[in-house]
């Protein structure tokens, strides 16, 4: 079936995109990103040294997937607005994930800092896609500000807790008309189905995938978690209801 | 002269460009920015952006897989 994700413009046919942070080697990603079907990947702007190995922008090219940094570890609108610019600068790209952390324990975003970034960088011709916390009025203020798509916190980065308010995450959906990508939390595939059922249009997942104990395995897991979710979205679930509905009726029942 | 280097200190020759410290690194330029002193160097700029005693300079690139690197953190603000 033909339902493509759209984000800036551009179109993509998996609705998983995969953070490559946290794997313990290259080869662990590359396999990991292959067995996800994923078409764009975040990857973090740090130091590099003299003896790194192989590169995770090779691997990205080999198998065609888009790059997409990210601004992790900027705890200012200042840092973060300076690591999208470097990051255009060394990638050629002005799609940026804009992280901005407001707590070390808890790596939650700031707010007030996130949306001080954002408008700064929009002004200045990137295309944002903002890691949010999962509170609808922020999203609306990021989608305001013009962020090309809202990316809402399950639950903390790498906590693994799945989604803890999925009636937030729901009303962030209802009231947001740029793409909204799960970004965070997820632990396990029903956690990335579940945010799919919530109607979210992508999931971004980084530590549920590269630090299982088999990441390729997981990876393919949650390909099929994000496929299944969507199609039951579309589908259209049935409503909860307290009693049983007999899915076949009484009616012409024999008196036995 | 001596710089701060990813944050380390080191002594450089006078005059040494940007585009000379990228190639301590052999990795060629491909995915890579700097920053000094906290503002980006454009890679046009490389060949004539020299550095000066005190700069600090971070050579950055893309980091995915390892959690070695992804424990290397930087500093951009001071």
């Amino acid at each position: 079936m033909d339902d493509p994700l759209e984000i800036g413009g551009d179109t993509f046919n998996s609705r998983l995109l995969i953070g490559t942070g946290g794997a313990s080697s290259i080869e662990a990603i590359e396999s990991a990103l292959v067995a996800s079907g994923a078409e764009m990947a975040t990857v973090a702007l740090r130091r590099i040294s003299p003896d790194a190995r192989g590169s995770v922008l090779d691997v990205l090219e080999r198998h065609g997937i888009r790059l997409l940094p990210n601004t992790a570890g900027c705890f200012t609108s200042r840092d973060a607005v300076l690591t999208a610019r470097l990051a255009r600068e060394a990638f050629g790209t002005d799609w940026i994930k804009l992280e901005v952390i407001g707590d070390d324990k808890t790596l939650l975003p700031d707010g007030p800092e996130l949306i001080d970034a954002a408008e700064q960088l929009i002004d200045d011709g990137f295309t944002v896609l903002a890691y949010t916390t999962d509170d609808p009025v922020l999203a609306a203020r990021l989608e305001s500000a013009g962020c090309a798509a809202v990316m809402p916190l399950g639950s903390p980065i790498g906590s693994g807790m799945g989604i803890l308010n999925p009636y937030n995450l729901a009303l962030i959906v209802e009231r947001t008309s740029v793409p909204v990508i799960l970004d965070a939390g997820i632990g396990t595939a029903s956690d990335a189905a579940l945010a799919m059922e919530l109607g979210c249009d992508g999931v971004l997942l980084a530590s549920s995938v590269t630090r299982a104990q088999e990441p390729a395995v997981m990876a393919d897991a949650m390909r099929r978690a994000v496929e299944a979710g969507r199609l039951a979205r579309r589908a259209g679930r049935i409503p909860k209801r307290l009693y049983a509905e007999p899915s076949t009726t009484f009616e012409d029942a024999p008196e036995l | 002269m001596r710089v701060r280097l990813n944050g380390s200190d080191k002594e450089l020759d006078d005059g040494t460009t940007v585009s000379a410290v990228v190639q301590r690194y052999g990795r060629g330029d491909r995915g890579i920015a700097v920053a000094l002193n906290g503002e980006v160097v454009s890679r046009s700029d490389w060949n004539d952006v020299k550095l000066a005693e005190g700069d600090r300079v971070e050579v950055l690139g893309a980091i995915g897989g390892g959690e070695q690197e992804t424990e290397r953190w930087t500093t951009l603000s001071k």
